[in-house]
């Protein structure tokens, strides 16, 4: 069945045989927890512990701790909200619509991917909550809910509420998604653990026996879960950029803003994996299975979107002196060269002029270089939502409210805490979790390994 | 029963007295309570489990607080209070000389809103921001609970026999007071005199005594009568004498329309940027070393037009002045020129003018003396020669603070003592009353009796509309007291009213219906004033040559000049928290002192200001030198710097202690009045420590964005009613159309009533009334200086204050930079009630929605503070709870309404104290209109035009608001905006000059403004 392309660079080198790719994977599950990861603990923990002082400041005192003031509602809550929500988009995107498109290559990082797509979309729920005047009540006024309040119902013109729809439907379709994909791979690990492991294992993988039935049965809820999650990758972003599209506020009220957020939620995602992975693969010893044609392939996929974006950014600063309208015209103009000019030049170094390094196959295949521009893109992603929320914002129709825009040190907190409690949640994956779908791996080793075909 | 004396027995039992039963029948339930167990001693699992349940519901029981809550029911209802209906009392606000005729809103007996007497001849239902911020003071915990002798606490009977003891045998004495214009407190004033053989120092912290010195009196203006107004750095709409009378004046002037397209042309030539100097078509800053030159050059000009002689003065080169005198000519008998100076040698060459123009008797009125301003300069300055010297035996202190506000005030500190008795009378204990050996607190303006004659023939009352909240007593009646005559102020009040205006005239026959009527109404007005012999000429020549020697055409040295703010005034009422956040109408800074510098010097130290962001001047003034943040200020003449007084307390109470400098103490006494402008011996120098500057507004200029302010000039409005206006135009289906022609709205429709704004900005000086009357109204919370250097005000409407770019301004650089001479415009802004709200539609909890009458309402219950509205207001109006600020002891400093109980007091209690984590915002005073509508229903009546009306609409005192139902075509705002009559959303409005800002995102507002017309010849800065 499968063809096998003389062109074509083998997905799992090192010659791994089935068992392999078991003990590689399971090594790290079993094994003793490496100084690397009790060191890459302490430091998640130790951020978790900072921010979330930030962040009972916030709740205890209320949203007056952050810079916010009468003009710029929204900051840095709403940045780190879009840019956790953009980093989540890439598990999703890798497991369902490369699943459909059928590329092999992406079995050995839609695992962590995934993974990370739901622990950036907890970090990212987290915002529309607490940046809330009264999140206590807002957590479940929210939501469509039989009440007692008389005839209250939520408004189903807000953007907002679309938002909820949006995120928490994203995250229901991804967290299933995932897990599906676990089961087979806790089997696995059910199989070769003893005592309680064995029981938590065994209760993990929902009594998965490996049959031919249940292999396909659990490849059809895949491929019907993937045909689901497909329109999910689109259209979260693209409610997400209905927040700002569908407002008044010139640099929001633009059309160009759903394929303009989605291709850079991508583009972010795509970073954030190789953040990721370029260390996992290092730490957990998993560089063949994770080899250098993924992250080239990945480096791609950025140097598309993030042409992009870039575009998406010309064609914007276009529009806006073609509309002829005034305070739009202008809110382009303060975002190159108003007081925010350096927010937005860092935007255009990152996402725009950076990734077009990878042309150069060199640098794309550099681990060193990629590593360096996949956090060089994220800084420019998390840029780009501050210029589009803060410097629209900060000068819009009237002059007589013009404000500047300054972070406190609960704003950076809470950042810090996402932040903490995303690398706690991803190392007690990678811990805990087969890091590397050790069945679907093993599904191309045929196709791509030469030992296991002799 | 004991009437027939029978007895029934339970049972034998009882009629024997058996011990067994009289045991049993001590002890009403015979069986043993279950915790006691079977056995004596011992206790049961199950009384544990009951002792334990029975201690946690204890426990927790306890450690919920129960709130007291102190709501006592009137037994016996007082007549005429009725909960929850409010009741207004005619009354007079005075402070000094400041003077306004006043109505006073109480709910269940305490007073909480003041207004506009529309019945007083003088302030004609205006009220200035202190006067609307007076409310509060009453509430004020720094006020003194008692009399105190000798800093001890103490009763009336000891400090009556004290004072009297103490003064019978203290030699000199000499009572201090600001000006008097009460004739009933100035008869105490003069029993108590003439038993002590005191004498009476009358001073003003900011003095006008040139003017009486000048020509015998303070006239009356008529600003209303002038078609030419020309002010030499009199601030008139702002601070100068009566500056609310004064502003409904001049609004008379400069209201036009189409079938009067006449206004006044007012030229102004000053050093500060002031707020009349805003508002004038043709402003010329001119350094205060050349105003007496100005002065003189212009009486020149029109003596040489008039043929009088012309007298010596050295030439001066002032733009404009010569446009000014060759209108003033051609205006003669209709033009007024007044002077800000404080020189009487200035004021008598502004006489002079007015004489020759024919204005003495038309605009300038000196048969009608006015009495705001009766400070002596010359007296005060003997007393306190006097006091340091120890002829001074006792001084009584009235109601004035001269250790704060008198140039020599540090030498009166030290004098007090070589006083042998001192006595105060102020509220509370500030810088003078805190020296003193005894301080006999008067009730506050609103817990007293008085009278007033402000204006010969103008008489108004006050009236306590509250039971002295403390143990104070009326000074009057002190004085009274002191002076061994036992009636209360109120009898000896009505006495002097009998005696003399009710004699004086024959309309009313009985004294009490005479008194009731003028109680009711305020305000009286005596017929037979009798005009003063006061003609105000003087010795020009001799002031000439005076002028020639004190002023010159090319000082090089650094001029300061001292004004007083719109909001602080002379730092009488500073420890005020409304005024301390009102925002500066010019400079739009709050809570704090600064010196206003020109662009020119701040180009010549190579400093910027942004945001704020500024840096400290330091200011040497002889051999005082202070530190003191500087403001670049657009219009401020070359080679002046402005202070403001009203700073620099000590001991006003923790809301103005420690903010500025004391600006007082740089007055110069030399030349026999007190001079606000010091031209020699003034060094300035940028400091480079930088500050920031707590302001609400820091952009300077509106960026030539025509969507947001329309202007033209009167020559333009002539020719077309429509100049100015910017007519956004959108294609649609092959043609342009309006905005409001195209919408994805079907549009409201509003059956009963719609609900609109009107907002003339030609008539708008950008005083700040509405914007304290708002925040007394709706219980908008004070913020303090760091959360508005956060920039985080909560106010509901704001003074949008824009200065005009440089003429060609083009590019963003150059349009954000204000002119060196800018004109300038005042925007209210306020929620504009949109039709197509944009706030409504992003809320995801419906807690912003649009009423069936056109508002916008915010339902702060369902509010949970996304902020998303406000993010997507166009015009940032929507302002967060950032943090609670009701009891809360952060904000207790500051927002004193909100935090103790008796700041409460003054809470309106029809509205919500908005708690943490809601959005608020400007609400149309829906409590206004729901009373209104209320009372109509219940009278079964339409609602009648004006009837309700909105709290910034009540305290302007120009009349710039128009508010009213746009379905009622015979409504007022209906008749100006000249609407079609409709209940569409929608309306056509017919009125060239109406516009709604940012007209072409069609958001439909429901508020109105109109175009900025300046009487110019032609477009220029």
């Amino acid at each position: 069945m499968q063809v096998t392309s003389s062109v074509r660079e083998p997905l799992v080198t090192g010659g791994k045989t089935y068992k392999d790719v078991t003990s590689d994977v399971s090594r790290q599950v079993e094994g003793k927890p490496t100084v690397g990861w009790l060191l890459g603990m302490a430091v998640s923990l130790g951020a978790l512990l900072l921010g979330s002082i930030a962040l009972v400041a916030t709740l205890w005192e209320g949203i007056g701790m952050w810079g916010l003031n009468k003009t710029v509602g929204w900051a840095w809550d709403i940045t780190n909200f879009v840019w956790w929500v953009g980093i989540g988009h890439a598990g999703t995107l890798i497991s369902a619509v490369l699943l459909l498109f059928r590329q092999k290559w992406r079995t050995s990082i839609n695992r962590a991917a995934e993974a990370m797509t739901i622990f950036a979309v907890i970090c990212a729920a987290m915002f529309p909550v607490i940046h809330m005047g009264r999140p206590w009540l807002g957590a479940y006024w929210a939501l469509p809910l039989p009440n007692t309040f008389g005839s209250l119902w939520v408004n189903f013109n807000s953007p907002l509420l679309w938002d909820v729809f949006a995120i928490s439907t994203y995250f229901s379709v991804s967290l299933v998604f995932w897990y599906i994909g676990l089961i087979p791979d806790f089997a696995t690990i059910r199989d070769r653990a003893t005592g309680i492991r064995k029981t938590i294992y065994g209760a993990l993988s929902f009594g998965w026996d490996g049959a031919a039935k249940t292999w396909m049965r659990y490849e059809a809820v895949s491929l019907i879960l993937a045909g689901l999650a497909t329109p999910l990758v689109l259209s979260v972003h693209t409610i997400v950029s209905f927040d700002f599209a569908t407002s008044v506020i010139p640099g929001w009220h633009t059309t160009i803003f759903p394929p303009y957020f989605v291709a850079g939620a991508i583009f972010s995602g795509f970073a954030m994996v190789l953040t990721l992975m370029i260390i996992t693969r290092k730490v957990f010893k998993l560089e063949d299975y994770i080899t250098i044609v993924h992250i080239e392939l990945m480096n791609i996929v950025i140097i598309i979107t993030g042409s992009i974006v870039g575009i998406a950014y010309i064609t914007e600063f276009f529009i806006a002196w073609y509309s002829g309208v005034e305070a739009e015209q202008y809110a382009f103009v303060n975002r190159m060269f108003g007081p925010y000019w350096w927010a937005y030049w860092s935007m255009m170094t990152c996402n725009v002029i950076s990734p077009q390094l990878f042309w150069f196959k060199k640098i794309r295949t550099s681990i060193v270089a990629t590593f360096i521009l996949s956090i060089v893109v994220n800084i420019g992603m998390w840029f780009e939502r501050f210029v589009i929320i803060v410097t629209s914002l900060h000068r819009d129709f009237l002059p007589s409210s013009w404000v500047m825009f300054y972070p406190t040190l609960s704003d950076v907190g809470v950042y810090l805490f996402t932040f903490g409690l995303f690398f706690t949640c991803f190392l007690l994956f990678a811990k805990f979790f087969p890091v590397i779908n050790m069945a679907e791996v093993k599904s191309v080793l045929k196709s791509s390994s030469e030992k296991v075909k002799r | 029963m004991k009437e027939n004396n029978k007895t029934y027995w339970n049972g034998f039992e009882q009629l024997t007295n058996d011990p067994e039963f009289v045991k049993k029948a001590e002890r009403e339930f015979p069986e043993e309570l279950p915790t006691n167990g079977a056995s004596e001693g011992g206790s049961s699992r199950r009384d544990f489990l009951k002792v334990m349940g029975f201690s946690l519901a204890a426990a927790s029981l306890a450690a919920c607080e129960a709130p007291v809550r102190k709501a006592i029911p009137y037994v016996n209802k007082p007549v005429d209070i009725n909960p929850s209906v409010p009741n207004y009392y005619a009354s007079t606000f005075a402070s000094g000389g400041d003077y306004a005729s006043i109505v006073v809103k109480t709910r269940e007996g305490r007073p909480i809103k003041i207004e506009g007497n529309k019945l007083s001849a003088i302030t004609q239902g205006g009220v200035s921001a202190v006067v609307e911020a007076s409310v509060l003071s009453l509430y004020d915990k720094q006020r003194l609970t008692g009399p105190m002798v000798d800093g001890q606490q103490s009763d009336w009977p000891t400090v009556d026999s004290e004072v009297v003891f103490r003064l019978r045998n203290a030699g000199n004495v000499r009572v201090v007071t600001n000006t008097l214009i009460s004739p009933s407190t100035e008869s105490a004033l003069q029993e108590f005199a003439g038993s002590f053989g005191a004498e009476v120092v009358t001073y003003d912290p900011v003095s006008n005594y040139g003017i009486i010195k000048a020509g015998g009196a303070l006239p009356s203006y008529r600003f209303d009568k002038a078609d030419v107004i020309v002010s030499f750095g009199a601030d008139f709409l702002g601070t100068w004498i009566s500056p609310i009378e004064f502003a409904k004046q001049y609004s008379k002037g400069r209201k036009i329309s189409k079938e009067n397209p006449n206004m006044s042309r007012h030229f102004h030539f000053e050093s500060n940027m002031s707020l009349t100097g805003a508002n004038a078509d043709y402003r010329t800053p001119i350094k205060a070393s050349q105003n007496g030159l100005a002065v003189l050059a212009l009486y020149n000009l029109l003596a040489r037009r008039g043929g009088a002689a012309a007298v010596n003065a050295a030439a001066v080169e002032i733009p404009h002045l010569e446009k000014a005198a060759e209108e003033l000519w051609a205006n003669r008998g209709r033009s007024i020129v007044v002077a800000g100076s404080n020189d009487p040698n200035v004021q008598v060459v502004i006489n002079a003018i007015n004489d020759l123009l024919g204005n003495s008797g038309e605009t300038v009125d000196f048969s009608k003396p006015a009495y705001f301003r009766k400070g002596n300069d010359e007296q005060m300055n003997q007393f306190v020669t006097d006091l340091n010297a120890g002829r001074v035996g006792g001084v009584v202190f009235f109601n004035c603070n001269p250790v704060y506000d008198h140039a020599r005030g540090a030498e009166i500190a030290e004098g007090i003592e070589k006083a042998g008795v001192s006595i105060s009378t102020n509220e509370t204990l500030n810088e003078t009353a805190s020296l003193v050996q005894i301080v006999a607190p008067d009730h506050h303006y609103l817990e007293s009796w008085n009278d007033f004659n402000p204006k010969a023939g103008e008489y108004s009352l006050s009236q306590p509309t509250i039971t002295p909240l403390f143990n104070t007593r009326q000074a009057q009646e002190s004085f009274l007291a002191w002076s061994g005559n036992n009636t209360s102020y109120y009898d000896y009040l009505q006495t002097s009213w009998s005696n003399g205006l009710f004699s004086g005239q024959n309309e009313i026959g009985n004294f009490q219906e005479f008194w009731d009527r003028a109680l009711y109404n305020g305000v009286f007005t005596s017929e037979n004033a009798g005009s003063a012999s006061v003609s105000g000429t003087g010795n020009v020549s001799g002031a000439a040559s005076e002028i020639g020697r004190t002023y010159s055409a090319d000082n090089a040295n650094v001029e300061l000049v001292i004004y007083q703010k719109v909001g602080i005034g002379n730092g009488y009422h500073s420890n005020n928290p409304w005024l301390q956040e009102m925002p500066d109408p010019i400079t739009k800074v709050t809570w704090d002192n600064y010196l206003t510098v020109s662009q020119n010097w701040a180009a010549e130290n190579n400093f910027k200001m942004s945001e704020g962001n500024t840096k400290m001047g330091r200011i040497t003034v002889g051999n005082k030198t202070y530190t003191l943040p500087v403001v670049v200020q657009p219009g401020q003449a070359v080679g002046t710097v402005g202070l403001a007084v009203g700073y620099g307390r000590t001991k006003a109470g923790r809301v103005a202690d420690g903010i500025g400098i004391n600006a007082y103490e740089l007055v110069d006494l030399s030349r026999g009045y007190n001079n606000f402008e010091i031209t020699e011996g003034v060094t300035l120098e940028l400091v480079n420590d930088n500050y920031k500057l707590p302001q609400t507004q820091t952009a300077n200029t509106y960026m030539g964005r025509q969507f947001v302010v329309q202007e033209a000039t009167l020559g333009e409005y002539r020719e077309d009613a429509s100049a100015g206006r910017y007519k956004p135009q959108v294609y649609a289906e092959g043609e342009f159309v309006k905005p409001s022609k195209i919408s994805l709205w079907k549009g409201h429709k509003y059956s009963q009533h719609h609900w609109g704004l009107a907002i003339d900005m030609n008539s708008c000086i950008g005083c700040g009334a509405c914007t304290v009357a708002c925040q007394v109204e709706n219980n908008v919370a004070v913020v303090g200086k760091q959360e508005v250097l956060n920039r985080r005000e909560m106010a509901w409407i704001r003074i949008d204050r824009y200065y005009s770019s440089e003429a060609g301004a083009d590019s963003y650089q150059d349009l954000e930079r204000a002119a060196a001479n800018p004109e300038v415009v005042f925007q209210p802004m306020m929620c504009q009630h949109c039709n197509n709200a944009p706030c409504e539609t992003v809320c995801p909890v419906v807690a912003t929605t649009h009423s069936s009458e056109g508002l916008n309402q915010m339902t702060y219950n369902r509010c949970i503070g996304t902020r998303y509205c406000a993010n997507n207001c166009p015009y940032k109006v929507r302002r967060f709870n950032w943090f609670k600020y009701h009891d809360n002891k952060d904000f207790a400093a500051v927002n004193v309404a909100q935090n103790s109980d008796l700041g409460k007091m003054v809470l309106n209690p029809d509205v919500t104290v908005r708690s943490r984590g809601v959005m608020e915002k400007c609400t149309m005073c829906v409590q206004r209109i729901q009373a209104g509508k209320l009372s109509a229903k219940r009278e079964n009546r339409k609602i009648e035009d004006g009837e309700i009306n909105v709290a910034c609409a009540v305290a302007c005192p120009t009349d710039a608001l128009v508010f009213g139902d746009m379905n009622d075509p015979n409504s007022k705002v209906s008749q100006v905006l000249k609407i079609e009559e409709s209940i569409e959303a929608v309306k056509e409005v017919n009125e060239e000059r109406a516009y709604h800002v940012l007209e072409e995102i069609n958001v439909s507002p429901n508020v109105w403004y109109f175009t900025k017309i300046r009487n110019k010849d032609k477009n220029e800065a």
